[in-house]
């Protein structure tokens, strides 16, 4: 008999939970576009507003805040270039945008474009060898002309190494100057506390299928006053800034993933972090010279995040040969065609390109128990001998 | 056994993955990242992650039922196949890149790694037969299909590399992969067949070579001498857009006397100069040698046949070996033999191995021409 799989990448796709598959299958039957007036579409409209009370009153936001978008990669565009855009129009001079050398490729690659396409200058701020943003840095950049400065857009919680980014040093350092700051919150919400107000950020990103919602829906939150030009033109759906049909059936999964994974946070983050923590010392017991990379466990690193190297190894024959096992991870992000690349993130670490490439991300999630890290545990040990062998040759 | 069936994202990798499947083997289906080249490779930020070949690759493996996994293989390719092809070209030779790439990267590094993570076999859609002979020795032989045939591209391969190999379909003809691969629910089964050196995106092989050869071309540039007259009859723009045999693309100011078209017979990268002369003067009785590689027993001698180029005729002929030397009589002459390009040494069907051409001695004039 086959092993049930061992799905330890969590920070990826994390499986729907039960309470978001039963909100978004009860309206997928349903019929009303929620921009219609009849009373098919004022039902539809009140499950969107419903979803967007919820939402908000999870992440200490007020409704109109919410703007519904098809994911993380949208909500991160939208909130650059519409950010950008917008602080350009108002003063020509704000041409700089700043960030951090570890960002997601949805914030990265905007940032490329805008500088290769439309005259940004991207400033992309070192950290850590821990992986966390260089305040120092930060400071030094926004003080030597703050005039120019359009946005600063820092992750909350890196998705490869999961350290968390000081968003409250970073927001302070903006305010002082009145510059907005955007965050990618993506791998942060459900996992350590997110206040959107508290926060003090005035764009925050999340995506639905992180946080146990469906794909394709996710949102930016925005605070209502910060103006924003529109990425995708249309019917103006959400408040002009975003148009397109509300995929009403995805924002009511999404609402109450979104509810049961802040609901549950706390006490998520408590047993995920102990998994992972017994992951760590057992994995490093078999393979001696195995090593954590970022922030140690603890309070700046998100609970389920072991990302560990293992030196003389390729990652990708490690996943490979794990995924023979029924053992499911990741070399660091994922990339569409597969081609394991050394990640950006541990080469902005001080890595070499062997250490960032002899890398594994493993994510726990909800679904994670003790015997996926036995099972784990069980198989490291050959595999790592074997990944040796065939980096050897 | 457990098989890496390697897959290009076209028909025959495909057909080969199904077969070694259905063969009882367990396959895993990789797709080798080896090109750098920004036409087949997303640019921008990332720098990674091939367009299309690797996408069909990946969906037949799933149509198949197969794991699938990329290995990025960019590295060692450059090194071993597209520097040598650049260093080949600028000292005036004419490489084959197909042959170098299975000798160094999917018999060698591929088959190396795999070897090393547990497998037992390499499989490709090359078309070629593999047979056990009577010493015990795994034997390669042409392929059915004498039109597909690539036991050429293949002459590189050792023993050790010949018994971790399979090659599916070298019993059956491609009209009828193409209808297999149709049959499976393959997607592929219409895609044309490559034909073009895989990393020179549009085939202009001479503008490529200007472009990544820069200063370390032997030349921009000289003249192009006329062998009967010693007159210089036309220029052109770098040895290293020249093939011996070649007889398009020269641009000749000149016409020749007797009215009959040239053909490049030597190039100097040194001097730049390159010659060009009548047909008969391409003609070569014999052919030498280096490198070589042996399929099985390294030989004394041979009486059988060559191939001199992929996709080129059989000579009948006799070899001889010698430690590194291998000098081959041929009993009738070849024309357009340029140094570079591989001898393949037949037995009948049989590859016994092959040479690098280093020289050739042209019929008429029994003075060596090298390279």
């Amino acid at each position: 008999m086959t092993q049930p799989l061992v799905y330890l990448d969590h920070a990826a796709t994390t499986p729907m939970l039960p309470a978001a598959v039963e909100a978004m299958t009860r309206q997928l039957g349903g019929v009303g576009n929620a921009s219609s007036l009849h009373a098919s579409g004022r039902g539809a409209r009140r499950v969107v507003e419903e979803s967007r009370e919820t939402i908000a009153g999870m992440i200490g936001a007020r409704p109109g805040d919410v703007v519904f978008t098809s994911g993380g990669t949208e909500s991160d565009n939208l909130a650059l270039k519409g950010i950008f855009w917008a602080r350009r129009a108002q003063d020509p001079r704000r041409t700089r945008i700043l960030s951090t050398a570890i960002e997601h490729h949805a914030v990265l690659d905007p940032l490329h474009w805008l500088a290769e396409s439309d005259g940004a200058d991207v400033e992309l701020l070192p950290v850590s060898s821990e992986g966390v943003l260089d305040l120092e840095a930060l400071r030094e950049s926004v003080t030597r002309d703050p005039g120019s400065v359009a946005l600063v857009s820092v992750m909350w919680a890196n998705n490869e190494v999961g350290s968390l980014q000081p968003i409250a040093e970073v927001v302070a350092l903006a305010a002082e100057h009145g510059i907005p700051a955007h965050t990618d919150a993506v791998q942060a919400l459900g996992q350590v506390p997110v206040d959107f107000a508290a926060s003090g950020v005035d764009a925050l990103t999340f995506t639905g299928h992180k946080v146990g919602g469906p794909y394709g829906v996710g949102a930016l939150v925005v605070r209502r006053d910060l103006a924003v030009s529109a990425l995708v033109h249309g019917g103006g759906q959400e408040r002009d800034i975003r148009s397109g049909t509300l995929d009403v059936p995805a924002i009511a999964g999404l609402a109450a993933a979104v509810e049961e994974s802040v609901k549950t946070q706390e006490e998520h983050a408590v047993r995920v972090a102990a998994l992972r923590d017994d992951l760590v010392r057992r994995v490093v017991e078999v393979v001696p010279d195995a090593h954590l990379h970022g922030a140690p466990a603890g309070p700046l690193r998100l609970p389920g995040n072991a990302h560990l190297g293992f030196p003389g190894c390729e990652g990708d024959s490690l996943l490979m040969l794990l995924d023979a096992r029924g053992i499911e991870c990741s070399t660091g992000s994922a990339c569409s065609a597969g081609v394991p690349q050394p990640s950006h993130v541990l080469l902005a670490m001080g890595c070499d390109d062997d250490q960032a490439r002899h890398s594994l991300r493993f994510s726990l999630g909800h679904t994670t128990t003790p015997a996926d890290v036995d099972r784990l545990v069980e198989a490291i040990g050959p595999v790592v001998e074997r990944a040796r062998a065939a980096r050897a040759r | 056994m457990r098989v890496v069936a390697a897959m290009s994202g076209g028909v025959d990798s495909a057909v080969a993955a199904a077969r070694a499947v259905e063969a009882g083997h367990e396959v895993t289906g990789v797709h080798l990242a080896l090109s750098r080249n920004p036409a087949s490779y997303r640019s921008g930020a990332r720098g990674c992650c091939t367009i299309e070949d690797s996408n069909d690759a990946r969906r037949a493996a799933d149509v198949i039922g197969i794991p699938f996994y990329v290995w990025d293989l960019s590295e060692r390719f450059h090194e071993d196949v597209v520097e040598d092809f650049m260093d080949e070209y600028a000292a005036g030779r004419t490489p084959n890149p197909c042959l170098r790439c299975n000798e160094k990267i999917k018999f060698a590094a591929v088959l190396d790694r795999a070897l090393a993570l547990g497998f037992d076999a390499v499989a490709t859609g090359h078309y070629a037969q593999l047979r056990t002979g009577a010493d015990g020795l795994v034997e390669m032989h042409r392929a059915v299909d004498h039109g597909k045939d690539q036991s050429y591209v293949l002459g590189v391969l050792d023993q050790q590399q010949l018994r971790h190999s399979l090659f599916p379909l070298g019993d059956t003809d491609k009209p009828s992969v193409r209808r297999e691969a149709e049959a499976r629910g393959l997607l592929v089964a219409d895609k044309p067949d490559s034909h073009d050196i895989c990393f020179v995106a549009d085939g202009d092989n001479a503008g490529w070579l200007r472009e990544k050869l820069g200063d370390r071309a032997p030349n921009h540039g000289g003249d192009i001498v006329d062998s009967t007259t010693g007159e210089t009859v036309g220029s052109h723009s770098g040895t290293y857009g020249f093939t011996i045999g070649q007889r398009r693309g020269l641009r000749l100011g000149v016409p020749a006397a007797d009215g009959k078209p040239r053909f490049v017979l030597d190039i100097e990268p040194v001097t730049g100069t390159v010659t060009v002369g009548p047909r008969e003067r391409l003609a070569v009785d014999h052919v030498s040698g280096i490198r070589p590689r042996w399929c099985g027993t390294v030989p004394e001698r041979v009486e059988g046949t060559v191939q001199l180029r992929a996709h080129g005729a059989e000579h009948r002929a006799v070899v001889t070996v010698s430690g590194d030397d291998v000098e081959i009589d041929l009993l009738e002459p070849a024309e357009g033999i340029a140094p570079g390009q591989a001898a393949v040494i037949y037995d009948g069907t049989r590859v016994v191995g092959s040479a690098t051409i280093a020289a050739t001695r042209p019929v008429a004039a029994r003075t060596e021409v090298t390279a």
